[in-house]
């Protein structure tokens, strides 16, 4: 390495001279940061240009701060570069984890046990709250309902998709309009469902489509969204909407992979097409099934956008997130939001325990 | 073996390959009809799957009395009744004016969308480049560098995983309110960065340290340090799983909106994203469905285009980012 005859001993002044300009650097980089921040946040940059320098600047900062940082490394010499470099590299994606994720689940813990504005002390005060208030109650009963049914619905309609466009004469484009959706934000998903949702009083002309499908069988038209309990049906079939591409995708990947000559044997042998999917096809993409099943469930215990955005909690359809959010932000009690938080954890915590085991199995790392 | 092959003509069958014939013949016949009803039913399933965005794609053209007075499903009798107007409503706001106190008319402009497109891009673009170069090197670190601790680390990403974010948000938001960081860009891109990292640093790693060693030694004797390595070498070489997945963290960010919610709520109206916007315009003009459906178009512009024009990439990005907690 080129830096080890500059670190030869005897030579004080000189690794001074060399170790001053390698400290003052990062210091320097942070500072001219912090002032491009001010300048942004003082608003001296007027208008979309503020939003576009300021993209410019967080991405060009964030380069300039790892250049530095090894830059200055480099400066002090082969031993220090040794101990250091790593945490060059590591270190900031550490730092960062450590600060957004590993750090607040312990200080959301700790505030769990305060009150409204985290001071006095409040034992199990707020996880009483959680556990028999009635509104709370509501929501555990629907993120169960979304759990089991927003789950159950998007792996079983991406399945037998799955199966039917592998079957079919024109797979692409079936996968395409089904996968679509998943392009689509869930407040984007919102709006649209809400016109298909729309509801106008009997004898007016009804702009929603099931409403319009309704009359037109002769029916009367229902409010779909604040009809309990069966509105949180409705919200789910929007989730549905959406997930049941990304569960027939992998599905989809899944039953390529699985041979033609297994399948072909069973046919030979005389089973009915639909006994070949249940007791050949379906048993040899089980582990692609359990996975698609545990992403959703994850995003289902922590679905908030589409309540959020669609009744706003009302009409009996809050679930734990959007409780979570209006704990902290229209009551300001942060002691409850971080009880709920840290129920919503607990309940993630199989799937933590899956993945570290995951890994440890893999043993991918030496 | 097709259903050609069953209903070719036997030659010289006597009379009991004739009975196999036709009842190969009344299987394939059977055959034929359940895989018309197999395309029949998917094609069903498509429509049904494809109408909703369909009626939001008509109505977002159609005349707002029109929109009120009959269902988008009449709209092709009157074609006439379709042009941009409500798009051009929608981004550039649209005009109010009321008589004041003083008996002057005032003309005020309402809110736009065009304001928060420029948003959430600038929101977007960096929270997607920032947690990719942050987990690069990481990823790196933990491929090729030897330092103690290495191990544990990399564990405690991996359990990371799958913690929700709603973990972190009183303590964040916390942290902004005494940092002056709450309603500012940075304070959104910090956060999905740190969201964001876990995956990120996980793909990178399984993707890096699969890459030969050798390409990295050959380096080493040319005098190459470890960030002309990565930077110069690896960095191009990642490049798949880099864009898997910028694609599945465009998606997430563009489309998200708790996190925008609470750490931009500082901002005020001026720094609404796209999501945001599109929920007030919900809010106040839920009826306005002319409205509604443009500005909800117009907040899937770009991730449509990028699935239309990237769906290969787009598939895989998604697979790559399905764990993210």
């Amino acid at each position: 390495m080129n830096g080890n005859k500059a670190a030869k001993p005897g030579a004080p002044g000189r690794w001074i001279a060399r170790a001053a300009p390698a400290l003052a650097a990062p210091i320097l980089a942070l500072a001219a940061l912090w002032a491009g921040f001010a300048l942004i946040k003082e608003g001296w940059i007027a208008g979309g240009l503020a939003a576009a320098f300021a993209a410019v600047w967080g991405v060009a900062g964030a380069a300039l701060l790892f250049f530095v940082a090894n830059w200055s490394v480099e400066r002090l010499g082969p031993k220090v570069r040794a101990r250091a470099l790593p945490f060059v590299f590591v270190g900031p994606a550490i730092l960062v984890m450590a600060w957004y994720l590993a750090a607040p689940t312990a200080r959301t813990l700790f505030l769990s046990f305060f009150d409204a504005s985290s001071r006095g002390f409040a034992g199990l005060d707020n996880y009483a709250y959680v556990f028999t208030d009635r509104t709370m109650r509501i929501a555990f009963l629907n993120n169960l309902a979304w759990l089991v049914f927003g789950t159950g619905f998007s792996v079983l309609s991406g399945l037998v998709i799955a199966i039917m466009a592998d079957r079919s004469r024109f797979e692409r484009a079936a996968k395409s309009l089904v996968f679509l959706p998943m392009a689509i934000s869930f407040v984007g998903a919102g709006v649209i469902w809400r016109f298909v949702y729309a509801y106008r009083p009997e004898g007016d002309a009804q702009v929603g489509l099931l409403n319009a499908l309704v009359t037109a069988a002769g029916g009367s038209p229902v409010n779909w969204i604040v009809e309990r309990p069966w509105n949180t049906l409705f919200l789910i079939v929007i989730f549905v909407w959406l997930q049941t591409g990304f569960a027939m995708v992998v599905l989809s990947a899944a039953i390529k992979g699985v041979p033609a000559e297994l399948l072909e044997a069973a046919r030979i042998d005389g089973a009915s097409e639909l006994r070949v999917v249940r007791s050949v096809l379906i048993p040899s993409i089980l582990p692609s099934i359990v996975t698609v099943a545990t992403t959703t469930l994850l995003l289902t215990l922590k679905v908030f956008d589409i309540v959020y955005a669609m009744t706003n909690g009302l009409y009996g359809t809050e679930v734990l997130a959007s409780q979570q959010y209006k704990q902290m932000f229209k009551f300001l009690h942060y002691g409850r939001g971080s009880a709920i938080a840290i129920v919503i954890l607990v309940a993630v915590t199989p799937m933590i325990w899956y993945n570290l085991r995951q890994f440890n199995k893999r043993e991918a790392f030496s | 073996m097709s259903a050609a092959d069953e209903r070719a003509p036997l030659p010289g069958a006597d009379f009991e390959e004739a009975a196999a014939v036709s009842r190969l013949r009344r299987v394939s016949v059977r055959k034929v009809a359940g895989r018309l009803l197999l395309n029949a039913v998917l094609a069903l399933v498509c429509a049904a799957w494809t109408l909703p965005t369909l009626g939001l794609l008509v109505t977002s053209f159609r005349d707002p009395d029109m929109v009120s007075r009959s269902g988008w499903w009449t709209a092709a009798r009157d074609p006439k009744g379709l042009s941009l107007d409500n798009y051009r409503t929608v981004l550039a706001g649209q005009d109010w004016s009321y008589v004041d106190s003083s008996g002057k008319t005032v003309r005020l402009r309402g809110e736009n969308m065009l304001g928060a497109f420029g948003n959430s891009l600038a929101v977007t673009v960096p929270s997607v480049l920032i947690p990719i170069l942050v987990a690069a090197f990481a990823a790196y670190g933990f491929a090729w560098l030897k330092f103690p601790g290495r191990k544990m680390l990399f564990v405690g990403i991996v359990a990371l995983l799958a913690v929700p974010l709603q973990i972190a948000l009183i303590p964040i938001l916390r942290d902004y309110q005494k940092a002056g960081l709450n309603g500012s860009f940075l304070g959104v891109w910090l956060a999905h960065t740190g969201f964001g990292l876990p995956l990120a640093t996980y793909l990178f790693y399984n993707y890096i340290s699969t890459l030969p060693r050798s390409i990295l030694e050959s380096a080493f004797i040319d005098g190459a340090s470890h960030y002309t390595c990565f930077t110069r070498l690896i960095l191009p070489l990642a490049m798949p799983a880099l864009a898997s997945f910028a694609i599945f963290q465009f998606l997430w960010v563009w489309n998200d909106l708790l996190v925008a919610l609470v750490f931009l709520s500082g901002g005020g109206r001026a720094m609404e994203v796209l999501t945001q916007r599109l929920l007030a315009l919900a809010g106040t003009r839920g009826q306005d469905w002319h409205l509604l459906t443009a500005g909800a178009f117009v907040s899937m512009l770009l991730p449509l285009a990028v699935f239309f024009g990237l769906q290969k990439h787009f598939v895989r990005g998604l697979l790559a980012g399905s764990v993210k907690g």
